[in-house]
Formats: structure tokens, C-alpha cells, sequence
């Protein structure tokens, strides 16, 4: 246990005041939380005085992080004692040694057979908590000495870059030529690491003028990615359209990334507004019908539900007091909101802003998609004859004719979910046309009627007497199927 | 001490460090990381467990500013980052001012966590994104660390095969990595002959369709996370006489999937069609075993009996879970809506009407079907006909935005982005070409004693694995012509090994290649490359490590742009 501990200490307070010293240089205020950290520090270090970590302390034994160090670090030569990094070199390597040595007794075949054991090494490698000098074994394999110059101050750009992958502090403030900055960032991104690459841009954003990072930027996409992805996650919204509005031209996502900002906005006529700025942007001509979509959408909804939400107050209209509303139609897709218009306020004229006709007007919304959505409301209402309506055509010479966009197996499916009565039911089901599907659905909702007459049509005298067993003995529908079966003529099988 | 919990962390933790382990090091509580008052504890240190990411820094933020300032003895916090420190994340901890309050800020690197035996997964959510719509390679330099790791590990990889840009990075950053730290070369006996690396966005196909192994529809129905799956508690319910199951219990059955347990290792990787006859098999055997005590007479029997009962009853419930898990799965699987969504999705793979707006597709459009599942069939028929249509995309586009919401947009252009949405620009359509050369599309495909790869997804062979297939042998020399369609480079490399570690091949042994999906990997692709092992003369066995296990929900998930506002 008490090893145990030990370790746990080592692994806690192992590089404890590797402070953060990135961009603290010249802000008053964060050089007095620094101080202050230092002073918490310095107490740390009386609290447990018997622990002798090496990285902990520099040469001059002053705490690293404090200011005097930090100080120190900008003041120190290249030349650094390496004395005291031997023996660290050495602790590493022997705890890597171990390693190796347990794995190769694993047999290849023992490792093959699925067995959990396979990578438990592996696990133990990785769990810091249960090794000693493992913490720091992972990534860094073996510490090259030049790792320990910690306190030069010349290194190359690819040496800083390298350094700062290995979450070492790096001033960066030495990179004083725009040349050496942009030396800097290219190593950066050949480095891959995200967060070395933004450590970099937020160096730069600092230090350069925006025209100057911004026209780097343009040559250096990956970058550019980089900064814009920080920008969005710490809410520089400023900085971010200043940026978008120079490369107005670079890219289409930035546009949406611009119009993405509208989901963030709560009050509806602040995201109007803003949606109305969107569609100026220059997005491809598919997009912006697709926004001044989306824009007048909203509008009209605002325009809807201010006047509803007083209709349904006043309790003054049937519909409302009878089908309370379940939440506001705000920010609604499309077709929520015509279902809304055909469920409220079917019956109103073109022109009204709330009627499904003008909706369907404005939206270019394909009749296919209307009649669907008409359809659920107007079956949810149980407006059977509305339904009825929205099928039947006239042709030039006054006779009425079945028509529907979506075929009428669809429209028996949403019939039959909103329960329509089965004399609704078979009215539809009798117009579907394939002759397989009309059974099928005539069987699944039980519309005898539809059956029986579709096997008599069909002349099948076997499937007619098996139908028998199906109907309610005694009804009107076993009757009718011995009238039928009377009646029908023995067909004769070739 | 007390751990604070980043709520996503405990889950990979849990395969590598259980409680017990943890309470040996005198963590004393553990809390899981939200917003509000920190709770009591009388601890002297918390330690954060996070991930580097903002909306976590706030609520770490909200939990320091509400501490008792005057409460003593004060309370130390420690900061511990995983996979990296992030600078973005410390700035943002300084601009709440409550940077200073952490006495430690370290980093806790885990690049890959084991799942199984042949599993690796570094669990990186967001990878794909990160890779190929932000630009951002971070996960790819973990990646190339955690194959350092690998090596440090296992031995020196000699020979480096990859396909694809990503594959290519993290090449180079192996060798990079390797020339900066000549120390590195260590004389272990590799384990591994060859490493390939694919590329997620060479195969787009693979993980938009229904993964129909048993594990596979697992993943596809409840989600399997770090190797545990929660289940409707319906079916679970103990069966004891007398009770009359009156309380059924209402928490969702959580349980642990691996191979550690046999009658899983055994069924997993199985089309689940196959998994029926298998599971009624092992019934047959355990109750005869059962059925043994009454033949035991002598005492000697009697104790071998009773020697092998935990064994018998640890088979038995297993098989009573996995019983259970089939029939719910089964449930869905007859449905019918699955099987239409299946039969589109084979359509599109065999490549019949990728060209013009699918019926089924405008159907569930209309109905209102989760809109993942739109994304999925849409970006299928897309990906297998080399991008659509301008106008039948737009047609669909239009229909997405009026059904769902105008905001999808966002998620639409992502797609498009990430090349799984795209108009077709060439004029041409590779995919058929691709799907004969590779034999990607297979009408006979045998379920029940599979013969070929295909069986995973009850005809169609993924092509990622078809390529690991391939390089094994003929080689991809003799595929040279399909790789130049597919995205990105495709390259060898070779790592020199000490004369005295390379490897003189017994007659019959197998070649051992690491299989790393960069991107995520889905569970039948996996179960395809475990097939490919069990090959008798396959001659070579996969282990596989990826960036995260993914299915193709989970995947469009990660791509979809997040619309609701973040809770602060």
C-alpha cells in the first residue's frame, strides 16, 4: 500500500510546476495570477518536502513557473548543465527495459487465440496508475538529451514545434521576423498536432496585423482551418466574419458557417433579422433559394403565431378550444408547419398568410408532398369528407373522377393509422389499383366487402370459400359470399 | 483523493482500470463531471479526468466558482487531460480566471485501449470529422504515437502497406517520429510482419450499410459501447416459479460483450442467420449435460458432476442472454420495414437504379423516419453510383430541408464535405467497375458455412477488407487500376530490422498483419477480418486497431452538424 502510494505521489506530482507560461507576457493581470500560482506553489513544495522529483525544481532550485524562473528561462544561455538529467535518462530506460523482457515470453500462438491476457501487457502500459515511470513512457519512447536543453533559448522552429508536441513550454515570443513566424507555422502544420497548430495561430493572431495573418492564412489552408475552428469554439464572432468577409471569396462553408450562427440566437425576430443578413452572402445559387427559404419561413410563422396565440387565448375560435395547441409553431420545419396550416386553418382563402394554399404557393411544395400532409391533418380531424375532397376531380364534362398523386395504398396506410372507420377504409382500398396489393390491404384492415368482390371479379371460387371462414358467421358478408358462390359459374380448368 | 469524471471517459477507463484498482490508490469517490456545486467529499485532492474539449472546461469552471471558498482544509484540484493537454482548452480555463486553481495540469495519454484479443481502438469520437472536414490531423498524430507505442511494444514493423491521404500522413509521421528518436530502435522480435493502414474515405460504402453479423445488429439496433450493450429490460426478466414475473424490471440490462465468453466468441462474428441453429445446438448440448446426473451413480460420477455445474450454469445463462438477445433482435429483423431497408440497400450494391430518385427513400421522407436513416440510404445510393445526379441531389436536398428543418443544411454540406453526398462531376460512374474488379457483389453467398467475406453483409464483401485480402494475396499490383479510383495514395514502406530480428519463417506459419482503420471500423468488418484468420490456408492473421469502433448511425452522427444549442 504504502508503494502503492509512492507512486501515485510520483505520478500526481511528477513535473508539478511546469507552468504554463505561453502568453502571460504582457498582460499585468495574468502575471498576478501567475504570481500567485508561484505563491501556491512555493507553499506546495513546504508541504511535502520529501519528495525529490527532478523536473520539479531548475538548477538555482527555484521553483519552475515561478516568475523569477520564468525569468531566469529568458535570461539563461544556451549552455545548460546536463548533470542532472543523467541520472533522469537512465530511471526512464530502465523501466522501459522491463517492458520488453515480459512481452517476448508471450508465444506468437498464445497471443493469436482471442484470449483477454493478449494486451492486458498493453493495458498495464497504459494505465499509468499502476506502474511506476511508465507516466511518461507512452509517447516519448526515449528521451533524446536534447530534450533537456529546457532553458535554451535558440532553438530552431522545428525544434520548438517538436517541443511543443511534447507539451513542453515554449516562449514563442523569440519569433520576431515575420519570416520566422511563418517558419514556425509551417512546421506546425507539417507536425500535424492540433493543438500545436493553435497554440502557433494564437501566437500569430497576437502578434501580426490582421491583413498580414489573414493574407498568409489564405496560402495555407490547413491553418486557416485551424484558426477558423478556434475562433468558432471560443466565440470570437468578430474576428471570425472579419475573417470570412476578406476571403469572402476562399470557400462556401465559411458562408454557412456564418448562417449557422442563427441557431444560437433565442429570440425569433433577432434570428429573422439575422437569417434576412444571411441571404445577401454569396452562397451557391442552391443554397440561397434554400435560405430565403428558410427566411421566409420564419417570417411567416412569426406572422402565424402571434395571430393564433391571440386566437387561441381569446378562446373565440372552435377549433382551437377543441384542438388545444401542443407547442408554438416557431422554428417548425416546412412540412410541420403545413400539416399546422392544414390542421388550423384549412378552409381559409389563397391569401391569407396561414392558409395551406399559400404556403404551398410560396414554397413551390411538390403535390405529392401537399396532399400527404393534407391528407394526415385533415384524417386526424376525421374531416372524412375533406379527404374525399382531396382525391376527386372534375373532368371538362362535369363527371367526377378518383385521382391521387401518392397512390391510394398510401392513402388507405394514413387512413388507417389515424383509425378511420372501415367504411372510410374501402372506399380507398377499392381504388387501389394492383390487384395483389388491393387484397392484401383489404385483408390486413378487414374490408370484406372489397374482398369478396375483388375474388369475384377474379372468378376464384377456392379462395371465396376459404374467405368464408374469416367473415362473422351469420352476417351480411357470409351471406353475400353464398350469393356469390350460388351464382358464380364452375370455371373450368384447362 | 477524489476523481471527477468526464462521463464519456469512464467507459474506456473501465476496460483498463476497475474501481477496486483505483480504491488501491486511495481514490476515495468519484463523481461524474456536471454542472453546479462540487459535492462533499472529505478528500484533500480532486483530480479532473476530461477531455480536452470546451463545453467540459465550462462546467469545470461552474464547479470552481461555486466552491467554498472559506471551507477548510481547502481543496486541492489536479487537472488531468486525456488524450492531450489542449492549450485551447487552458486559455479558455484562464479566461474564466480559474486557470490558477489547478495545482496540476497534466496530460494522461491513452492512444490505444485494448477491446478484445485482436481489438485495438483509440476511441476517438470524432476523427473522421476532424480529418477530413476541420482539417484537423491531431487524431492522426495520436495515431502515429500510439503505433510508436505498438512497436516499442511489439517490435519494429518491417514492412508498411496504406491506402489513402490520412494513411499516407501517418506513414510519414511514423518515420519522422522514428528518425527523431534513434534510441527508438529496440530489439524485440516483431510480432507483426506488416501494418496496413486504410483509410476510412477510401471505403465510404462499408459502414452506410446494415451490418447484418450477430454483433453487427447488436451495434446497428442498441449501440455497443466499450464493449457493453443495454438492452430492453423486457426480456430479461427472471423466470422463477411462483413469482409469476409480476415486476419486471424497468432499468435497461446492461452486459459486457467480449470474446472472454464462449458461446459469444463463437456466435459474434456469425451472418445471424446462422445464429438460430447455433444457439439451439448449444441448448441441446447443456440440457443433456444437465440430463447426466441422472446417469451419474458411483460418488466419482457424482463429484465430476458437480465439478463441472459452474461451468454448465455459466453456459446455461450465457445462453439464456444471447437467446434473449435474438429474439429481440429477431423482432426487428422480421419486420418490414427492415427488409425494405435491406433490400434498397442490396439494390444500390449490385447497382441497380443508382441514378434516379428512389421510391422507399421519398416514402420514409414523408413519413418522417429518423433523419439518420435517411442520410445513410441516401449517401449509399450516392457513394454507389460515384455521386448523384444533379438533379436527383437536389431533389433530395429539397425534400430533406422541407421535412426536417431548413438547419440540415449544415449537416447536408458536411456530408457533401466528407464526399459521401456529391454530385456527379466526372460524368462517369467508377463504382461498377470497382464492384467486378474487387468482387464486391456476390449472389451466392452462403450464411450459414460462409466461403467468402461477403457473408458479413449477406452479399456484399466490404471493400476495405477485400483489400487486405487482395494485398495479402495476389498483391495489389494486380489491382493497380482500381486503387487509382479510389482516393488517395497508395504506398509501401519498409522499416530496415537488425539482421538478427528478421524472421525466418517457419513452413505453415502464418504472416501476422496489423490492420489500422483510420476513421473507424465497423464490427463487420471486423468479424470479416477475423473470417479471413480463420481461413485454413489463409495464411495470414489480422489484428486490427482503429480510431474509434463505429457503426453508420454512430458515423453520420459524428458528421451531422449539432443543432441544438449547447446547454450553457
Amino acid at each position: 500500500m504504502s508503494r502503492a502510494r509512492a507512486d501515485e505521489e510520483e505520478y500526481w506530482h511528477s513535473s508539478k510546476f511546469r507552468a504554463f507560461t505561453f502568453d502571460d507576457e504582457d498582460d499585468e493581470l495574468s502575471q498576478l495570477k501567475e504570481s500567485k500560482r508561484a505563491v501556491n506553489s512555493l507553499r506546495d513544495i513546504v508541504d511535502d518536502d520529501d519528495d525529490d522529483d527532478l523536473e520539479r525544481v531548475s538548477w538555482s532550485g527555484e521553483p519552475v513557473g515561478s516568475i523569477s524562473w520564468s525569468i531566469k528561462e529568458a535570461a539563461s544561455s544556451s549552455t545548460s548543465s546536463l548533470d542532472g538529467q543523467d541520472s533522469s535518462i537512465q530511471k526512464g530506460s530502465s523501466s522501459y527495459a522491463a517492458f520488453p523482457k515480459q512481452v517476448s515470453s508471450y508465444s506468437l500462438s498464445s497471443l493469436f487465440k482471442g484470449k483477454v491476457p493478449y494486451f492486458y501487457m498493453l493495458c498495464l502500459s497504459f494505465s499509468a496508475l499502476s506502474d511506476t515511470g511508465v507516466k511518461n513512457y507512452a509517447p516519448e519512447l526515449r528521451r533524446p538529451k536534447a530534450e533537456y536543453k529546457d532553458y535554451s533559448s535558440d532553438w530552431s522552429p522545428r525544434d520548438t514545434v517538436r517541443r511543443m508536441q511534447r507539451g513542453k513550454v515554449c516562449s514563442l515570443e523569440r519569433f520576431r521576423s515575420l519570416q520566422d513566424k511563418l517558419v514556425l507555422l509551417d512546421e506546425a502544420v507539417v507536425g500535424h498536432d492540433g493543438n500545436v497548430i493553435t497554440a502557433v495561430l494564437i501566437f500569430l493572431k497576437r502578434t501580426l496585423r490582421r491583413e498580414i495573418l489573414f493574407r498568409e492564412l489564405e496560402m495555407r489552408q490547413v491553418a486557416l482551418s485551424h484558426l477558423i475552428h478556434f475562433l468558432k469554439e471560443t466565440g470570437e464572432q468578430k474576428f471570425l466574419l472579419d475573417l470570412l468577409r476578406r476571403l469572402c471569396c476562399f470557400s462556401l462553408s465559411l458562408q454557412l458557417s456564418q448562417y449557422r450562427e442563427h441557431l444560437n440566437i433565442q429570440d425569433v425576430e433577432k434570428r429573422r433579422e439575422f437569417l434576412k443578413g444571411c441571404i445577401g452572402l454569396p452562397f451557391s445559387a442552391e443554397d440561397t433559394s434554400h435560405i430565403q427559404d428558410h427566411y421566409t419561413l420564419l417570417e411567416r410563422q412569426i406572422i402565424i403565431e402571434a395571430n393564433d396565440r391571440h386566437l387561441e387565448s381569446s378562446g373565440q375560435s372552435e377549433i382551437f378550444r377543441k384542438y388545444p395547441r401542443k407547442a408554438s409553431i416557431l422554428n417548425m420545419p416546412l412540412v410541420t408547419t403545413l400539416f399546422y396550416s392544414c390542421f388550423y386553418h384549412y378552409t381559409e382563402a389563397e391569401g391569407t398568410f396561414s392558409s395551406p394554399s399559400n404556403l404551398k404557393k410560396t414554397f413551390k411544395i411538390p403535390d405529392k408532398q401537399y396532399v400527404l400532409t393534407a391528407l394526415a391533418a385533415r384524417a386526424k380531424l376525421r374531416a372524412w369528407d375533406d379527404v374525399d375532397a382531396l382525391f376527386t376531380t372534375k373532368n371538362w364534362l362535369g363527371y367526377t373522377k378518383k385521382k391521387a398523386p401518392i397512390g391510394f395504398h398510401r392513402v388507405v396506410e394514413i387512413l388507417q393509422r389515424n383509425s378511420a372507420p372501415v367504411q372510410v377504409l374501402q372506399e380507398y382500398v377499392r381504388l387501389v389499383e394492383d390487384v395483389e396489393t388491393r387484397l392484401n390491404l383489404a385483408t390486413k384492415y378487414k374490408c370484406h366487402d372489397v374482398v369478396i368482390e375483388t375474388y369475384r371479379d377474379l372468378k376464384d371460387r377456392i379462395q371465396l370459400t376459404a374467405y368464408k371462414c374469416k367473415v362473422e358467421r351469420g352476417s351480411a358478408d357470409e351471406e353475400k359470399i353464398n350469393s356469390i358462390l350460388n351464382n358464380m359459374v364452375t370455371p373450368t380448368f384447362s | 483523493q477524489a476523481i471527477v469524471w468526464d462521463e464519456y471517459l469512464t467507459g474506456p477507463f473501465g476496460l483498463i482500470a476497475q474501481y477496486s484498482l483505483l480504491k488501491e490508490h486511495e481514490v476515495e469517490k468519484m463523481f461524474t463531471l456536471k454542472p453546479g456545486r462540487l459535492p462533499q467529499a472529505d478528500v484533500k485532492n480532486v483530480i479532473f479526468f476530461v477531455r480536452p474539449r470546451l463545453e467540459l472546461m465550462d462546467i469545470i469552471t461552474d464547479n470552481l466558482l461555486r466552491e467554498d471558498r472559506g471551507r477548510s482544509p481547502q481543496r486541492d484540484f489536479h487537472i488531468l487531460f486525456v488524450p492531450r493537454r489542449s492549450l485551447l482548452c487552458e486559455q479558455w480555463l484562464k479566461e474564466q480566471g480559474v486557470l490558477g486553481s489547478f495545482i496540476h495540469r497534466e496530460q494522461y495519454s491513452l492512444d490505444l485501449i485494448p477491446f478484445d484479443g485482436d481489438l485495438l481502438s483509440m476511441e476517438s469520437e470524432s476523427a473522421f470529422k476532424e480529418c477530413y472536414l476541420e482539417s484537423d490531423q491531431t487524431s492522426l498524430y495520436h495515431a502515429a504515437k500510439g503505433l510508436m507505442t505498438l512497436q516499442a511494444l511489439y517490435g519494429t514493423i518491417p514492412q508498411i502497406f496504406g491506402k489513402g491521404e490520412c494513411a499516407r500522413h501517418v506513414a510519414n509521421m511514423m518515420i519522422r517520429m522514428k528518425r527523431e528518436f534513434p534510441g527508438s530502435q529496440n530489439s524485440i522480435f516483431p510480432v507483426f510482419d506488416t501494418l496496413l493502414l486504410l483509410d476510412r474515405n477510401v471505403d465510404l460504402l462499408t459502414p452506410l450499410a446494415t451490418q447484418l453479423t450477430y454483433e453487427g445488429l447488436i451495434d446497428e439496433i442498441y449501440g455497443i459501447q466499450n464493449t457493453y450493450v443495454k438492452l430492453p429490460p423486457e426480456k430479461f426478466a427472471p423466470k422463477k416459479q411462483g413469482e409469476g414475473g409480476k415486476d419486471l424490471p424497468t432499468e435497461p440490462k446492461k452486459l459486457q460483450l467480449n470474446s472472454a465468453e464462449e458461446l459469444y466468441a463463437e456466435i459474434r462474428d456469425k451472418n445471424f442467420n446462422a445464429v438460430g441453429s447455433v444457439l439451439s445446438k448449444k441448448a441441446k448440448i447443456i440440457s443433456a449435460a444437465f440430463e447426466e446426473r441422472h446417469h451419474a451413480k458411483t460418488v466419482g460420477e457424482i463429484k465430476q458432476f458437480v465439478s463441472q455445474l459452474p461451468h454448465m450454469q455459466a453456459a446455461r445463462s450465457s445462453l439464456a442472454n444471447h437467446t434473449s438477445i435474438a429474439e429481440l433482435i429477431k423482432d426487428i429483423t422480421t419486420s418490414e420495414d427492415f427488409f425494405d431497408n435491406l433490400t434498397v440497400e442490396q439494390e444500390f450494391m449490385s447497382g441497380i437504379d443508382t441514378d434516379k430518385v428512389n421510391n422507399y427513400i421519398e416514402d420514409c421522407i414523408a413519413q418522417k423516419h429518423p433523419l439518420i436513416k435517411i442520410l445513410r440510404l441516401v449517401c449509399l445510393q450516392s457513394v454507389c453510383n460515384s455521386g448523384l445526379k444533379q438533379k436527383v441531389l437536389d431533389h433530395y436536398k429539397r425534400e430533406i430541408l422541407q421535412t426536417y428543418g431548413y438547419e440540415h443544411i449544415l449537416t447536408l454540406n458536411n456530408l457533401e464535405k466528407a464526399g459521401l453526398l456529391k454530385p456527379q462531376t466526372s460524368g462517369r460512374n467508377n463504382y461498377p467497375t470497382i464492384r467486378k474488379t474487387l468482387r464486391l457483389w456476390m449472389d451466392d453467398v452462403n450464411e450459414q458455412n460462409p466461403n467468402d467475406i461477403s457473408y458479413v453483409y449477406s452479399g456484399y464483401a466490404p471493400l476495405s477488407v477485400r483489400l487486405a485480402q487482395l494485398l495479402a494475396r495476389p498483391g495489389w499490383r494486380s489491382i493497380e487500376e482500381v486503387l487509382k479510383m479510389l482516393p488517395g495514395p497508395h504506398f509501401e514502406e519498409r522499416q530496415q530490422l537488425p539482421t538478427g530480428l528478421q524472421k525466418k519463417r517457419q513452413h505453415g506459419e502464418n504472416r501476422v498483419t496489423l490492420v489500422f482503420f483510420l476513421g473507424g471500423v465497423t464490427y463487420a468488418e471486423i468479424a470479416a477480418l477475423r473470417f479471413l484468420s480463420q481461413m485454413e490456408d489463409g495464411g495470414t492473421e489480422y489484428v486490427i486497431a482503429t480510431t474509434k469502433l463505429i457503426n453508420g448511425t454512430s458515423w453520420i452522427k459524428s458528421l451531422m452538424e449539432k443543432l441544438e444549442p449547447a446547454p450553457f
